[in-house]
């Protein structure tokens, strides 16, 4: 069975998530490297034509889920491929699962000796039930200002925000609460953001890819700022000695290893002004747009991304042949 | 060091008013809006169902058959003879005698909008529009770096003693209008209709003023159970630029649209036409010409109108039945649009991400506005769902309002209360 050919790769985007056209987009642009590697691609996406699709694979199709948010990086679409015998790249159902909460995640990855911010998880009707003219003063002093308020699942930034004043902070959770029912509170960590993706390669190795830093015109790397060229500066890689680079990539492989991921990831860091590295958050299925992080860190190794993505593809296929073995 | 790169080489070589073109969480949400599990409330796409495809389909093929060389070859910048021709017959309708040479073809009405703006805005003028206006207009204008200073209205639409404030504070100020763009019939959004007296009071106003009437008229003809109204061009037609359409009475996808001005102004917008399209689709002209002389329109117009008129009702039962007694809405005598005020404290564009998981979509109130005003309000569109859709689609909406307001009445409203709203007439300086 390890003779089995790749014969055609499912890219899976869009979906009904918030991050659906982020999604269509990373979706678009994994194809069309795919294709550059004369891979027979379909792209498809996550609705109710979406199962018969998956039945009538033929062997040797491999799923490439570029989901992202809810329903793409929650595990629940992993679970479906898992109960298909379906190989598929990427991590499983479980990682994804722990990956994507937030709070949950954070409290792994401190557990493996990484620095996180502390947070506090707070769903809308705890602010109900306890009054939120109490609980607002009381986060504002324990946790302190500036802080960032965001939901506690999803990506893109989508909901999340800086609170530099108390008077920004009711709005900060209303608009964090539009997302989602919970809503993570931390300190803002002041410092220089990167973003580290990790790759394992063939012999299961982890590679680091060069450090991406991010430098947003605005300060926070909003959705705009994510997906607009020329709002944001990207240093890639980053200006950093290199014992802060080797910090941060061993952060970044920990991180992986930590939740369980397979195949890539792209973990999101802060260095802090004493040099400290922060884990913010993980993505089990990294943007892949045309402005997206883990692209420009593989541009910067030289290494064909397509290629990549078909040795992916292709591992994935191995994986679900030498396991049925 | 590594240089920094901004994945965008040009990113120092666009002009000032392309900074404002960045990707939005709005945009984003928009994409799942398409979504058909999602209930869209939010797009004003006419509904082609009721439409002779067969029909259509012939008059395309004949169009090719008899006339191809010249269908599919250039034409003139003004646009067909006869379709100007037969351009002037519609607009008899609502009492405009005009002439074919009066008349300006272009790529749907939206182009004409963006002739008017090329040859009349300079960075910086004001055009005075309805509050709210529509989204397509105000980004238009924006285009041209205008100011726009809001006109407050009614449920008779534009209140004439209100454009005589805005005229005045905005003179006061030092800003220059340059004309009054407004949507006298079944406004987008608001969904109201410009009453007869008061266009008269407003021609008289603009004339008094000296400043131009722009009369965008997309909806004219889709009155429930009316006959059309009285265009303001019919009545002052040296002081009003008419943009009339066929996306609304025929099919949006032939992008034909025209504006009929007065002789000069007629000149400069073949001019700038030429200039940027150099001519309006031969093909499409004549398929829509051949359409509209051997087809019964009239009748097809009617069929829209009946069309339109069961969703506009299922639409204003159903925001009877679930929507809170607070909020309040247009009840619109034709067009396409709801206009909803919600509660005091209700930002409809923080709530849509939370619509939007619920399955349902609309356009914040913000988007009709160039002046962060609106965010209570939100547009509804009931032309394109069926009527059940529509009604699902208010009982998911009036779900949603109700977990905002409990929200908002946990974290306290951080919106602006009713109270304490600014009047809409301000010294442009704040307009901005």
């Amino acid at each position: 069975m390890s003779e089995m050919k790749l014969s055609r790769v499912l890219v899976l985007s869009g979906g009904l998530s918030h991050e659906r056209d982020v999604s269509i987009r990373s979706g678009r642009r994994v194809a069309e490297a795919l294709r550059s590697q004369g891979v027979e691609v379909s792209e498809v996406d996550s609705d109710s034509s979406l199962l018969p699709t998956l039945s009538a694979l033929e062997p040797g199709s491999v799923i490439f889920p570029t989901l992202h948010g809810a329903a793409g990086e929650d595990g629940a679409i992993r679970d479906i491929f898992e109960m298909l015998e379906l190989p598929y790249v990427g991590s499983t159902a479980d990682a994804c699962r722990r990956s994507f909460d937030k709070p949950v995640a954070k409290g792994i990855v401190e557990s493996v000796g990484i620095r996180v911010p502390a947070s506090r998880v707070l769903p809308h009707s705890t602010f109900r039930e306890l009054g939120a003219q109490y609980l607002l003063p009381l986060i504002e002093k324990s946790v302190g200002l500036p802080l960032m308020v965001k939901p506690a699942k999803g990506g893109s930034a989508l909901g999340a925000s800086v609170v530099r004043s108390a008077a920004e902070l009711p709005e900060a959770m209303i608009s964090a609460f539009s997302y989602g029912s919970d809503v993570v509170i931390e300190p803002f960590i002041a410092g220089r953001e990167i973003a580290v993706s990790v790759i394992e390669e063939s012999d299961g190795t982890l590679t680091a890819l060069p450090i991406v830093e991010i430098v947003a015109d605005s300060g926070f790397y909003s959705y705009d700022a994510r997906y607009t060229a020329g709002l944001t500066e990207f240093f890639v890689p980053a200006n950093l000695d290199s014992i802060l680079s080797a910090r941060a990539a061993d952060v970044a492989k920990k991180v992986h290893m930590g939740l369980g991921l397979r195949d890539l990831s792209r973990s999101d860091l802060i260095i802090d002004n004493n040099g400290e590295v922060w884990f913010l958050e993980v993505n089990v299925a990294p943007g892949m747009t045309e402005t997206s992080l883990l692209p420009q860190s593989v541009a910067a190794t030289g290494r064909d991304i397509g290629a990549l993505y078909k040795e992916l593809a292709e591992r994935a296929l191995l994986r679900k042949y030498s396991t049925s073995q | 060091m590594t240089t920094g790169s901004r994945l965008d080489s040009f990113v120092a070589r666009y002009a000032e008013r392309t900074k404002s073109m960045t990707a939005s969480e709005i945009r984003a949400l928009f994409a799942v809006a398409s979504r058909p599990e999602v209930v869209s409330l939010a797009g004003g796409m006419p509904n082609l169902t009721a439409l002779p495809m067969d029909v259509i389909s012939q008059i395309v093929a004949d169009v090719i058959n008899e006339n191809g060389q010249v269908a599919l070859q250039y034409g003139s910048g003004q646009g067909d003879a006869v379709l100007r021709e037969q351009i002037t017959e519609i607009m008899k309708l609502e009492g405009i005698d005009s002439h074919p040479d009066d008349v300006v073809v272009t790529t749907g009405s939206q182009q004409a909008l963006d002739l008017v703006a090329r040859i009349f805005l300079d960075p910086g003028d004001v055009v005075l529009a309805e509050a709210p206006s529509y989204v397509g207009a105000l980004g238009t204008f924006r285009q041209y770096q205008a100011r726009i200073v809001h006109v407050e209205m009614d449920d008779d639409g534009l209140i004439p003693e209100r454009l005589r404030e805005a005229i005045a504070h905005t003179r006061a100020q030092g800003g220059k209008i340059k004309f009054l763009y407004t949507i006298p019939n079944f406004h987008n959004p608001a969904g109201v209709s410009l009453s007869l007296e008061r266009r008269q009071e407003v021609l008289r106003i603009a004339r008094d003023a000296d400043i131009l009437i722009i009369e965008d008229n997309p909806y004219g003809l889709l009155g429930f159970n009316t006959e059309p109204t009285r265009a303001m061009r019919a009545d002052d037609p040296d002081n009003v630029v008419y943009l009339g359409s066929f996306s609304k009475t025929f099919a949006p996808g032939l992008r034909v649209g025209w504006a009929a001005a007065p002789h000069a102004v007629r000149e400069k917008l073949v001019l700038a036409s030429e200039s940027s399209i150099l001519c309006p689709s031969n093909f499409a002209q004549m398929a829509i010409s051949r359409y509209f002389a051997t087809q019964p329109w009239q009748d097809q117009v009617k069929s829209f109108q009946v069309l339109y008129q069961e969703r506009r009702d299922a639409m204003l039962e159903t925001l009877e039945q679930h929507f809170p007694a607070t909020a309040t809405w247009t009840k619109p005598g034709g067009g396409f649009y709801v206009w909803v005020t919600l509660p005091e404290g209700i930002d409809t564009k923080a709530m849509l991400p939370r619509a939007v998981t619920s399955r349902v979509a609309y356009v914040p109130g913000t988007a009709f506005f160039a002046d962060g005003f609106g965010s209570w309000s939100m547009r509804l569109s009931y032309c394109y769902p069926s009527p059940d859709r529509i009604r699902e689609g208010v009982r998911r909406l009036a779900g949603v309002i109700e977990e905002e307001m409990e929200l908002r009445a946990t974290f306290g409203s951080a919106a602006i209360p009713l109270s304490e709203r600014p009047q809409r007439i301000l010294p442009p300086s704040e307009l901005i």
